[in-house]
Formats: structure tokens, C-alpha cells, sequence
């Protein structure tokens, strides 16, 4: 059956006598439009949502879903340009729409509080932030400024600040980015509101911390009996905290329902296909991530049909041609869809052959070889007598990557593994130890031979429009590398940029265009084409997809996955998501606080990992795995990441390590196998020494 | 791909930002009148031919007329004529001035930024001691050794001016040297002189530009200033520093069209090329965001 949203709105609250409104707050065909010059954008549109008292809503979409936007009009707080054109949002049946402006700041922060993704740009950097958090207080409940400032200190607490009365006269800086997403909670929370919005909460935060500070907003929520918009990227993130999820395309909801019907049992093409499109820790190697083609579109264009429609595989006439209406499934399922999916698509076989592990055994010289590399960073100026301070990036760090292998390194921010990529390509020096190439130090090597060699030793880079010049064409970049090393005649260049193109699925129509005229996805393979245009022997890869929306990310996965293995490239994948490592690389290694803890193959370090890190990184991504059935975190890693100007002494780990005895304090553990190819530095590892893990394969 | 694809806008993103004027009315207005100052400066000897080498001391100091249609000054020169003659000049070195500035600035403060370290500290503190010369003496002092002529003084002027183009471009740099797209490039091996010509300089061009124009204000100023003092050009070369000295002399007898059409158009061109400067860096501010 087709409903308008009214309509379903209605038959979803039948059987509740009175007609009493069991929403807390309620959104009903919100429309916005923003106007700069002559420009319209129309970033939501007809968007029908629903919170009721004590839930999580999780609003899932990618950039430009206008699932921000959505949150902003809550608060009342559109940019500039940006109106209602239609609609309404009342909470408790009070309409907030064209409320004057003194009335709604009263709501604001008051009944409705808001919970930012940035927290260093969020906080005031000169104010203390119990002043900042008694702020709240003292504009919507008054009374002194001492009360406020106790009240301030209660919150805190609450939020898990260690001795809030001290932390109370920090200034944000001093804090760590955890710390102060607990500070932006605890504004959020001082005045007790009844609706928090929770917009990217934990997207500058690192997967340990990520976990925390969800499963914080998870116990408060139900301490104090808010309701909450979680608003979100990440699948995990929502799927691992909300009740209800309502996924949003193209400024439009594509579907609602409980959380295990949207993930086990969706209705919509898009929820579908996104979820096929997602690597996850436990994704089998041998399937091939769904690729959505194309990009989302542009909300300047008016739109005609299914917003979805030009990226859908099971699109026809109909859905180019007529908007779908809201079908209503079940209780609370509803969806946007004219030919509805019947749950998850089956997996598709990788067309590449995974036996890859026939990494040539007693080869005699590795590919790219890392022998105890070094690297400190001098910070603020030199003392008078010595002593100068300096930040310990990379400390003793060596591995090997055999031909044709692709060796992923994983860490939090902060570990030190892109500055172990920016020596590896010899971006950077090493302050000790050296980097093989084939068996030559390019270390060592003369600038000369260096100019030359660095052919064979490519990067590709994470912001895709970053690592493109702005001023040059296409074309231009791509052939750059080739001028740069004199290879080939001029008409020999032109042919090679068109076949590169080629390689990554580009038309040749790009070569006239200059990188802002591309999506985000299409410049991220014209940075793969250049990397790729000197034929190298090992390519570096510096977190390829993080800066790319989730639907366009499989499509570069599975290319450079394909590349890798069509051109026996050796790569050395660094990223902080341990899904897309493990989609790429055949061996990981996992680094904390500059140093390597664990290395081993993917399926020895996934399943069996041995150091208590790995396996707290793994359990805190486990959490937020869309279709993990169980979300223990018995191995949470507590804690904030330690100064790397001061390392802990003796295992690195210690201080956030639930198993660290004194011996730990004391020794700095060896790398040390504990099978063939998989080893750990710890002095108690989960998996005991030279017994062989049984899933290797 | 997607559908985008079908149209390619070849719009170089330079071209592309000069269409970005159009929404600063102010700055538009600062271009025309540039252009008819100019146009007025060196088609104008052609519409309306005087004679501005003799000296005619018959028909000194004449007002405005049917013949003479801004009067003539105390040695009989057409006042209009001599505006246009003096005009070419001061838009010559001006000119002259700005360009070689902004080369200079720009190739040093480029090298400076790169480098960093010792030598960046050197070329720096070099510029620094440069700044604090009382700049107007030495330019004094100069063009009473030589013999000033246009080039000359546009090239004197421009060794005083590359210093804070110098300084804007360093800064640049130094935000530009670690973005990706160099790194990139260095990565594939290229030389500092292809990282200098082909990757930093053409990135800094908007904040080269947007100095351009504020450069040729200040040299025209100064241009102005040393005509003034009586240090410009030589005898019968003029500018509209060396017409508004003249014609300040007889202020007090009444003789207006000799002050205020050159007080003019030094401000017009000042006022233009600063309006002009501040529309162009909104542009490329708002487009580099």
C-alpha cells in the first residue's frame, strides 16, 4: 500500500486511544531551500521524521543527504540563505517553525541541545571550559554563578572527566580530543534537555575513543531519560547505537525502521546497495564489495523521480520518471521505493583469484624492505643546554613486503604510520635505520640516483583534491610524471594518459577538465592513474578512501584492488580503518605510539589477534559493525593515547593495557613470532608463543 | 561515468575568476575607469594633437577655451594635452615599477619559502634591513646622480617595492609546500625549478595579482611624489607629479585647471586600482575557500 506521510503517520499511531501524539518530536514534510546569489539549493525535501520519548534516532546519509541540515533546522540554526520553505517541526506539539527568535532561544540548549562534530573548533579556546559549561546553566536556569559553576562540576563528573573539579579550570587545548567531546557533551547535557541532537559525534575521534564516548551517550541517555538524533556517516556508529534508524538520500528519506529490520531485512535500493558496499572486519575476502556507480546528485538540479534512480541497478522507466510515495511495511518500517529490495543482496564472487598468499617463499631479496626505521621530530625551540624535546613519530620500526604482496599498517591517529609511509617514498628522512628497494638503500641513495629511482616508488595520497594541482588539466597531472622522468616521445605520453585513464575506468573526456570539475571518487582515481603512470615497484597508499563519501569508496577499493593484482604491484597500504586494510592487504602490521605490536596475515591478526591493542581496536570496530551479532566490549581499550614526547617505558601499550604487570613497565617486549608468519610484542599475548594459530591457511 | 561527463566546461579557472568580477560592481567600476584612463592617455594625443615641445610663452596661463579646452600652463603648454603626455608616463613607470616588483618579490619569496631553514632566515632578515631604509632619501639621492628617464625610474622604484610582494609570496609558499599535490610531485622526482614554476607560483598567483594592482598604485603615488619634489623627469618630459608642482606654484592666482584635472586623475587611478585590488581578492578568496 501507498500512504502520503500523513497517512502513514496515522495509521502507525492507530490503536493509541485519544489520538495522543506519542512523539516527542515530530517532523513533518520539511522542505529547505538555500539561496546564495542566484544559486538554489534545495538540501531537504519532504522529510517526515518522528522521535519518540526515550529512543535514539540514528539519521544515516552520506555528505549531502541533508541529514545535517535536517538537525540545524531542529535548532533553529539554518546558515545563512538557508528557510523552510515548507512543513513543520514541533516538540510536545508546540510548533517551532517561525518561532520569533527570543522564543526559540529559550529552547534552544534548554530543551533541545546540540552535541558538535568538532570539538576544538566548537569549544571557545579562551575560556575555561567549566565556565564554558556553566554558560548553559546560568542562560536558561539563572541563579549565582557559583551554583552554575557546581552544577557545571556535577556534569562533568558525570560525563566520566577525571578530577572535574581541577579539569574545570583547563583551558580546551589541554584536553585530549576525547576529553573534549566529553566537554561538548556535558555543555549539551548541563540544562538537562529532552531532545539531544549528537550531529558526526565521534568523527574526528579514533575507533578506541569513538567507543567510548558512544557507549557514554548510550548510559547518559537512559540515566536521564533524554531522546536522541544521532546523526552520522557511519553505518556502524548508527547501527551499533540507534533504535530506529531513518536512512536519507539526496535530501530525501529513503527508509525508516527499527535498527535490525533496516540492516536484516531492507526495503530500499540505496540501503541495500550501501550496505553492500561497506567492508567490514568480518566481510569474506573472497566476495567483491558492491560498487554503487556514479555519485550522488546535485541539489542545485531540480530533481524528477527517484533521487536514486541513475545509481540504481534495479531502476526502470517509472523511477526516472515519478518520485516513489511512502510505502509503509510494517509498524515503523516505511520506505521510498519502486521496486523494493526483499533484504540484503547476496555477495558477488570476486572475479580475482584470492589464492594470493603464493608470496614466493625463499625469494632472495624482498621487494621493499624496513630496517628498524627512526624518526623524531625536534618541538619548539632548542634549550639553552640541551635537553631538547622531541617527538618520537616512528621508533624502530622494520618489515618486510614481498613481491606482489600488499602489506597493510593500521594504527590510531598519532602512531606514527603516515609518517612511516612519508619515509618509505623518501618524502622524508629517517633520523636512524633505512629503506630498501629491491635491495638498494634509497636511504642512502645520491639525489641524483634518488630523482631517478623514486620512479619505482609511488604514493598515493588521502585528500584526492589536495593531491591534485588546482591549476592543471587532467591531462596535464597524468602526463606530468612521464615529462618529469623523460619516458617515452611526446605522442607515446598521450598515449599512455589515455590508456591510464583507461585502467581506472575514466572516459577520456576528463583530460580537458581540471580536477574541481570531478566528483570526489573520479579524482581519487586519477590519483591512482598517476601513481600508477611510472609502472612502480611499490606503491604507498596514505589512507586512499577516508576522505571519500561511503558509496563511491567500494568503487576505488575494488580498482585498486583489481590494479594490485593485474599489475603484481607490491603496496603498502596505511590506514586507520582496519575494514579497508584487511580488504586490501594480505599482511598487516599494527602500530601504536610508533612502534609495530603485531604482524601477521590478515586472517591470523583478524581472527586470532595477540596483542591486547589489536584486539581492543577490533572489539571497538566489532561494536559498530552493522551486522555483528554479538556488541561485547569485554576489550575495551581505555583511556587516551599517551604523549609521544614522553613514551611510556618498558611496552608502550601499558598504560591503557588491562593485562600490564611490572614486568611490562620495565622490559619493552620483543617482536617475537609466535607462528610461521604471525608475531606480537607483548609479554602476555592472547594467542600463547609458538603455538600455530588453526585458521591459517 | 556519470552524466556530468557529456559537457566539458573548458573554463581555466584564471578566466573563471575574472568572470568572478562581475558580481563586485565596485571593482568593475574600478576597471573601466582604468581602461578610460588609459584610453584617454594614449589615444587621446591622437583625437586632440598638441604641440608639448616648444614653449610658447604668448598664450602662457590661458583658461579654458574653444582652442585651449583646459587652458594652458605657464609656459603655454594645452593643459589637456599635457595630462595625457604626463599620464603616459606615470602609467609607464607605474607600470614598470609593479612588474618588476612583483617578478623580483615574487622568484625571491618563492626560493626563501622553499628553502626554509638558514637560508630562508637569511633572505628574510636581508629584507627586513632593506624595509627600515628610509626609502624616499635614497630614491632622492639616486635621481640626483642619474639623469632620471622612465625606465630608470620605474626600475628604481621597483628595487624599493618587491619587498612586500617578497613577503606575501614566502608566506604563500610555505602553506603551499606541504599540500599534497607538491608532495605528489616531488614524490615523482620533479626538480625545485619545476616545483617553483609549474606547482607554487602558479597556485600563488591570486595573492601575486590582487599585490599587482595595489604595486602600480603605490609606484604611481610615488611617481607622483618625486614629480612633486621636483626629482622627476627632466625638462620638457613630464608627469602628473611634475604638472601639479607646476601648478601648485600659482594656486593662489586663481589658475584651477592646472591643479585640480591632474589632482584628479592621480586619485582616480589610485581609487581605481585599490578598488580594482579589493574586488580581485575577494574573488580569489572566495573561490579558494
Amino acid at each position: 500500500m501507498i500512504l502520503d506521510s500523513d497517512a502513514a503517520q496515522k495509521a502507525d499511531t492507530l490503536g493509541s486511544p485519544h489520538r495522543e501524539d506519542p512523539d516527542l518530536l515530530a517532523i513533518r514534510d520539511l522542505s529547505i531551500e538555500i539561496r546564495s546569489g542566484d544559486r538554489i539549493v534545495r538540501p531537504v525535501s519532504n522529510v517526515s521524521l518522528r522521535l519518540r520519548r526515550g529512543e535514539t534516532l540514528g539519521v544515516v546519509g552520506e555528505s549531502g543527504s541533508g541529514k545535517s541540515m535536517t538537525g540545524l533546522a531542529i535548532m533553529g540554526m539554518l546558515p545563512a540563505g538557508g528557510i523552510v520553505t515548507s512543513g513543520s517541526i514541533t516538540m510536545d506539539g508546540k510548533e517551532l517553525i517561525g518561532m520569533p527568535e527570543s522564543d526559540y532561544r529559550a529552547v534552544r540548549g534548554n530543551d533541545i541541545a546540540m552535541v558538535f562534530q568538532d570539538s576544538l573548533s566548537a569549544l571557545n579556546p579562551t575560556r575555561r571550559i567549566g565556565d564554558q559549561v556553566a554558560e548553559p546553566i546560568l542562560l536558561h536556569l539563572g541563579g549565582s554563578k557559583r551554583a552554575a559553576r557546581q552544577r557545571a562540576e556535577e556534569v562533568l563528573a558525570l560525563v566520566g572527566l577525571p578530577r572535574p573539579s581541577e579539569k574545570m579550570n583547563d583551558y580546551p587545548h589541554q584536553l585530549s580530543g576525547g576529553m573534549r567531546q566529553r566537554v561538548m557533551i556535558a555543555m549539551a547535557l548541563a540544562c538537562e534537555p529532552r531532545v539531544v541532537i549528537a550531529d558526526e559525534p565521534t568523527t574526528a575521534l579514533d575507533a578506541t575513543i569513538q567507543a567510548q564516548i558512544l557507549d557514554l551517550l548510550n548510559d547518559l541517555k537512559s540515566q536521564l531519560g533524554m531522546a536522541m538524533i544521532l546523526v552520522s556517516h557511519d553505518i556502524g556508529v548508527i547501527a551499533g547505537h540507534a533504535d530506529r534508524v531513518a536512512v536519507m538520500y539526496s535530501g530525501r528519506v529513503a527508509e525508516t525502521g527499527l535498527t535490525p529490520t533496516l540492516f536484516g531485512d531492507m526495503r530500499h535500493r540505496y540501503t541495500q546497495s550501501l550496505l553492500a558496499s561497506i567492508p567490514t572486519i568480518t566481510h569474506d575476502k573472497a566476495d567483491e564489495l558492491f560498487s554503487i556507480p556514479g555519485s550522488p546528485p546535485d541539489l542545485a538540479m531540480p530533481q524528477v523521480g527517484c533521487p536514486f534512480a541513475p545509481r540504481c541497478a534495479a531502476a526502470t522507466d517509472l523511477c526516472h520518471e515519478a518520485a516513489p510515495g511512502l510505502t509503509l511495511e510494517a509498524a515503523g518500517h516505511s520506505y521510498s521505493c519502486w521496486h523494493p529490495a526483499t533484504g540484503p543482496s547476496a555477495p558477488m564472487r570476486s572475479r580475482i583469484a584470492t589464492a594470493t598468499a603464493t608470496i614466493a617463499g625463499p625469494e632472495a631479496t624482498p621487494r621493499l624492505s624496513v630496517r628498524n626505521l627512526v624518526r623524531e621530530y625536534p618541538v619548539g625551540g632548542s634549550t639553552l643546554f640541551g635537553g631538547r624535546k622531541t617527538v618520537k613519530a616512528v621508533s624502530g620500526v622494520s618489515f618486510d613486503v614481498a613481491a606482489g604482496e600488499t602489506f597493510g599498517l593500521v594504527g590510531e591517529s598519532g602512531c606514527g604510520k603516515s609518517s612511516l609511509g612519508r619515509m618509505i617514498v623518501a618524502l622524508d628522512r629517517p633520523s636512524s635505520g633505512e629503506v630498501l628497494l629491491a635491495g638498494d638503500s634509497v636511504t642512502r641513495m645520491g639525489s641524483r640516483e634518488l630523482g631517478r629511482r623514486r620512479a619505482e616508488l609511488q604514493m598515493m595520497f588521502q585528500d584526492p583534491l589536495a593531491s591534485l594541482n588546482p591549476r592543471m588539466r587532467i591531462e596535464t597531472i597524468l602526463r606530468e610524471p612521464l615529462d618529469i622522468q623523460n619516458i617515452d616521445t611526446r605522442g607515446q605520453r598521450a598515449i599512455r594518459v589515455r590508456h591510464l585513464l583507461d585502467q581506472v575506468g575514466l572516459p577520456a573526456g576528463v583530460m580537458e577538465r581540471y580536477p574541481h570539475e570531478l566528483s570526489g571518487g573520479q579524482r581519487q582515481r586519477v590519483g591512482l592513474a598517476r601513481a600508477l603512470a611510472l609502472n612502480p615497484l611499490v606503491l604507498v597508499a596514505d589512507e586512499p578512501v577516508s576522505a571519500l563519501d561511503v558509496s563511491v569508496r567500494s568503487q576505488v577499493l575494488n580498482l585498486m584492488r583489481r590494479t594490485q593484482h593485474e599489475l603484481g604491484l607490491s603496496s603498502v597500504v596505511i590506514s586507520h580503518d582496519l575494514a579497508v586494510v584487511r580488504y586490501l592487504a594480505d599482511r598487516v602490521g599494527v602500530m601504536y605510539l610508533g612502534k609495530l605490536v603485531e604482524v601477521g596475515t590478515c586472517d591470523e591478526v583478524y581472527s586470532t589477534p595477540a596483542h591486547p591493542y589489536t584486539a581492543g581496536l577490533l572489539a571497538a570496530v566489532a561494536d559498530t559493525d552493522p551486522l555483528a551479532a554479538d556488541r561485547e566490549n569485554g576489550t575495551a581499550v581505555r583511556g587516551d593515547l599517551p604523549s609521544a614526547i614522553t613514551p611510556p617505558s618498558g611496552c608502550r601499550f601499558r598504560t591503557r593495557c588491562s593485562q600490564a604487570s611490572e614486568l611490562c613497565a620495565v622490559v619493552e617486549p620483543p617482536l617475537e613470532s609466535i607462528s610461521g608468519t604471525h608475531q606480537v610484542a607483548c609479554h602476555f599475548p592472547l594467542v600463547p608463543k609458538q603455538i600455530a594459530s588453526p585458521t591459517t591457511t | 561515468m556519470s552524466n556530468t561527463m557529456e559537457a566539458p566546461v573548458k573554463v581555466a579557472p584564471l578566466r573563471k575568476k575574472m568572470r568572478g568580477l562581475r558580481a563586485y560592481p565596485l571593482g568593475l567600476i574600478g576597471l573601466l575607469t582604468l581602461l578610460v584612463l588609459a584610453g584617454f592617455c594614449f589615444l587621446g594625443p591622437y583625437l586632440y594633437p598638441t604641440d608639448q615641445t616648444y614653449v610658447n610663452l604668448v598664450d602662457a596661463a590661458l583658461p579654458p577655451s574653444g582652442e585651449h579646452r583646459l587652458g594652458t600652463d605657464a609656459n603655454g603648454f594645452d593643459t589637456l594635452g599635457r595630462l595625457m603626455k604626463g599620464g603616459q608616463v606615470s602609467l609607464q613607470i607605474g607600470l614598470l615599477a609593479a612588474i618588476t616588483a612583483t617578478v623580483v618579490g615574487t622568484l625571491y619569496g618563492t626560493i626563501a619559502g622553499l628553502a626554509r631553514g638558514v637560508l630562508d632566515g637569511a633572505m628574510m632578515r636581508l629584507v627586513d634591513i632593506f624595509l627600515s631604509v628610509p626609502f624616499l632619501f635614497v630614491v632622492l639621492i639616486l635621481s640626483a646622480r642619474f639623469t632620471a628617464s622612465t625606465v630608470s625610474l620605474g626600475l628604481i622604484i621597483g628595487a624599493f617595492s618587491w619587498l612586500v610582494p617578497s613577503r606575501l609570496v614566502r608566506g604563500e609558499v610555505l602553506s603551499l609546500r606541504v599540500r599534497e599535490f607538491v608532495l605528489a610531485a616531488r614524490v615523482m622526482g620533479a626538480s625545485r625549478p619545476r616545483l617553483i614554476l609549474r606547482h607554487l607560483i602558479p597556485n600563488a598567483l591570486g595573492v601575486i595579482i590582487v599585490n599587482i594592482t595595489f604595486q602600480v598604485a603605490d609606484a604611481i603615488l610615488i611617481v607622483a611624489t618625486l614629480g612633486f619634489l621636483g626629482f622627476g623627469l627632466s625638462y620638457p618630459a613630464t608627469d602628473w607629479g611634475g604638472q601639479l608642482s607646476g601648478g601648485a606654484t600659482y594656486i593662489s592666482d586663481g589658475y584651477w585647471w592646472l591643479v585640480y584635472p591632474v589632482g584628479g586623475c592621480i586619485i582616480a587611478t589610485v581609487l581605481a586600482l585599490n578598488l580594482l585590488g579589493d574586488a580581485l581578492r575577494e574573488v580569489f578568496g572566495r573561490q579558494n575557500s
